[in-house]
């Protein structure tokens, strides 16, 4: 049985004049131990799934309707006490910036062993001892000195690396990461991924890793999910999404990327911008940017089926394939 | 390169330093030490002593990690901060310490692009107004009509719909913004153009629409670019030569392909291999013990040392200095210098 199932979710904003859909029809499963990327530009919806997962979603955002199985349990209908429980506890969060996450006026020892008791009997020494493993576990120098110290006292690398500890304090079963290394220097990230990725691998740890990077995806995860517009455009090994994207908007953002093109020369930019939530064009969401749009495709929504090695939602997948065939015998 | 450096620089960087005073006023340098109290200043030495030409036509890119005084460096050049000592020279005259009135003539010729569009376009001024008041200012003698074809040219260059001119800043999307803030500095004409991180703060697919609407620029306008960035992809794509900056100091200056194929300073190769990769499954990244020190009060000595596997007795006497390589590059390393990585490795 796959830890996560998330089924059908739609979650919806109610602004002063309308309700807009930021969420519509997400459905993915994550099986214990596997990491899982979700990518997509701003406006996609990436965050707002970090936050509906652990039912943390506030006004005026709220899940209309679908599951989000964890263990077996819909955390859509539970109550306070029991997403208390869960959250932290069995699936942890990490978030950009690590000074918006660590209490400013508490120690890291203070909040680390507040996190601890709020959930373990156990007593204040016993806390810190456990602190002190954690930290040493994220390759934090002389561990007990930094419990007595103040975040601002730190670096934003190794703030994030406590948030990484104070994840792991609980032992959990998942972990969501939004954007965890994006405010961070390439070498401090790459130090940073290494460290994430060592620890899920060795405690068998689940991780939904949110990013609009392309490259961390590929380096973390083993599946991957393509938002646009609140909906999964693409989903699947992360090896075939990077190798051989499917849907026009991943091949889109791949080919944008600098390094995809000779140096000096145009790059492949994809046209136009992302839609705002309230106003999605009818039929695929993708449809005003994309240069292979139909008629079909400017009315209908396209499923998600599968095609090939992944799942993708997109009418004219077959065309696509044809084409680039054709380009590469041409070639 | 050598038919770039039989003529002279357009902008020739000696020596630059500039230092950040920590203490306001007399009193905050007053420390207690050992019983007694004695005047101690504390100071950000933000950029420490770089050199650099920059001749017509380059794309140079200075790249480095948060805090190494890449934005400083910047900022020298546009004329937005004074250099504590060092001396920068634009067509042979020299520019820093020059007065507004001096300096005037300059900005029309060195424009700036910074990182947040929405901080440099005033929220209460329509696009239109934005856009004129720069060449208003810069040609005294434009009629409206000239002022606002001028506009409308450049509206249309970077492919914002001169349709919108009417409109405020907060009715663009981030990538649209950062268009007008790029035509904003292209309005008056400018030579030089130095960009302080102009995508960072863009999707992807934005970054690739603005990347090569400057691309564009370059060609079409002739400009030359002082690029700050962190992301080496984007180096490696548009820069012709690259700055890598370590605690304010030069590790390494390199045209753009010699870098990436063959880096020498230690830092540059922990930098390049810290890049996420697309298709490597197994990132094989060099770890840097570490993290960067803070430049307040620098100590003597290379500023790389702390966290470089290299680092001997010497890299803590004596800070290198950036030597000549065969294949062009500058490297201020001692351990490259003595050959000592190789032996190493």
């Amino acid at each position: 049985m796959s830890l996560l199932s998330v089924r059908d979710l739609n979650v919806k904003f109610a602004m002063r004049d309308e309700t807009v859909t930021a969420l519509n029809g997400i459905s993915f499963d994550l099986a214990k131990g596997e990491r899982l990327g979700i990518v997509g530009e701003s406006g996609a919806g990436k965050s707002i799934t970090g936050f509906a997962l652990m039912n943390l979603l506030s006004r005026p955002g709220f899940i209309d309707s679908g599951e989000i199985l964890f263990d077996g349990q819909d955390v859509v209908t539970m109550n306070n006490k029991q997403l208390r429980e869960i959250r932290g506890n069995r699936i942890a969060m990490i978030f950009q910036d690590p000074m918006v996450t660590l209490n400013p006026v508490l120690t890291i020892g203070q909040q680390m062993v507040e996190t601890l008791r709020a959930h373990r009997k156990v007593s204040h020494e016993e806390a810190r001892q456990i602190a002190v493993v954690k930290l040493r576990e994220v390759y934090i120098p002389s561990p007990e000195e930094r419990l007595d110290q103040y975040p601002h006292e730190l670096s934003g690398g190794m703030r994030q690396r406590i948030i990484i500890a104070i994840a792991l304090l609980l032992d959990p079963q998942l972990i969501i990461a939004d954007e965890p290394t994006t405010a961070l220097d390439v070498t401090i990230q790459a130090d940073i991924m290494e460290l994430m990725l060592e620890l899920c691998q060795s405690n068998q740890v689940g991780l939904i890793l949110i990013t609009h990077d392309l490259g961390v995806v590929s380096q973390m995860t083993e599946r991957t999910l393509v938002m646009y517009a609140g909906r999964i455009i693409e989903s699947g090994r992360t090896r075939s999404i990077i190798n051989d994207p499917q849907h026009p908007y991943t091949q889109g953002l791949i080919n944008a990327l600098p390094q995809q093109t000779q140096p000096g020369e145009r790059l492949r930019q994809i046209p136009g911008n992302m839609p705002t939530l309230a106003q999605i064009p009818s039929g695929c969401a993708f449809n005003p940017r994309c240069e292979f749009a139909t008629d079909t495709c400017r009315s209908q929504i396209p499923k998600i089926s599968q095609y090939g090695e992944v799942e993708v939602a997109c009418h004219e997948v077959h065309r696509l394939q044809l084409e680039t065939q054709l380009e590469d015998q041409e070639a | 390169m050598s038919n770039m450096t039989d003529q002279a620089p357009l902008l020739e960087i000696k020596g630059l330093e500039k230092k950040f005073d920590l203490d306001r006023g007399f009193l905050e340098t007053l420390k207690l030490r050992g019983g007694k109290i004695r005047r101690e200043t504390r100071a950000v030495h933000a950029v420490n002593g770089v050199s650099l030409d920059v001749h017509k036509g380059e794309a140079v890119c200075v790249v480095g990690e948060s805090g190494c005084g890449k934005s400083t460096v910047a900022r020298l050049v546009a004329g937005l901060l004074t250099p504590t000592r060092g001396e920068i020279h634009y067509e042979g005259n020299r520019i820093d310490h020059l007065g507004r009135q001096a300096m005037r003539p300059l900005r029309k010729k060195i424009q700036m692009i910074f990182q947040n569009p929405y901080a440099s376009l005033n929220p209460r001024m329509t696009i239109l107004q934005s856009l004129e008041e720069p060449v208003r200012h810069h040609n005294p003698g434009f009629s409206a009509t000239e002022v606002s074809e001028r506009v409308i040219d450049v509206m249309r260059s970077v492919g914002v719909d001169p349709a919108w001119a009417k409109r405020y800043p907060h009715e663009f999307s981030g990538g649209q913004r950062q268009r007008i803030a790029i035509a904003r500095a292209l309005t008056v004409d400018p030579e030089f153009i130095v960009a302080d991180e102009p995508i960072s703060a863009l999707d992807v697919s934005i970054q690739a629409q603005v990347l090569n609407l400057m691309l564009e620029a370059k060609e079409s306008r002739g400009l030359t670019y002082l690029f700050i960035t962190h992301d080496l992809s984007v180096v490696e794509h548009f820069g012709t030569r690259v700055v890598v900056l370590y605690l304010g100091s030069i590790c390494e200056v390199s045209d753009t392909e010699t870098l990436f194929r063959n880096p020498k300073h230690p830092y540059t190769k922990a930098l390049l291999s810290a890049v996420p990769q697309l298709k490597d499954d197994r990132p094989n990244h060099i770890r840097l013990k570490g993290e960067i020190p803070t430049p307040i009060n620098l100590p003597k000595g290379c500023p790389f040392k702390s966290r470089c596997a290299f680092a001997d007795k010497r890299c803590d006497e004596e800070q290198p200095k950036a030597l000549q390589q065969p294949d062009g590059s500058l490297v201020a390393c001692h351990a490259v210098e003595e050959d000592r990585m190789t032996a190493q490795v």
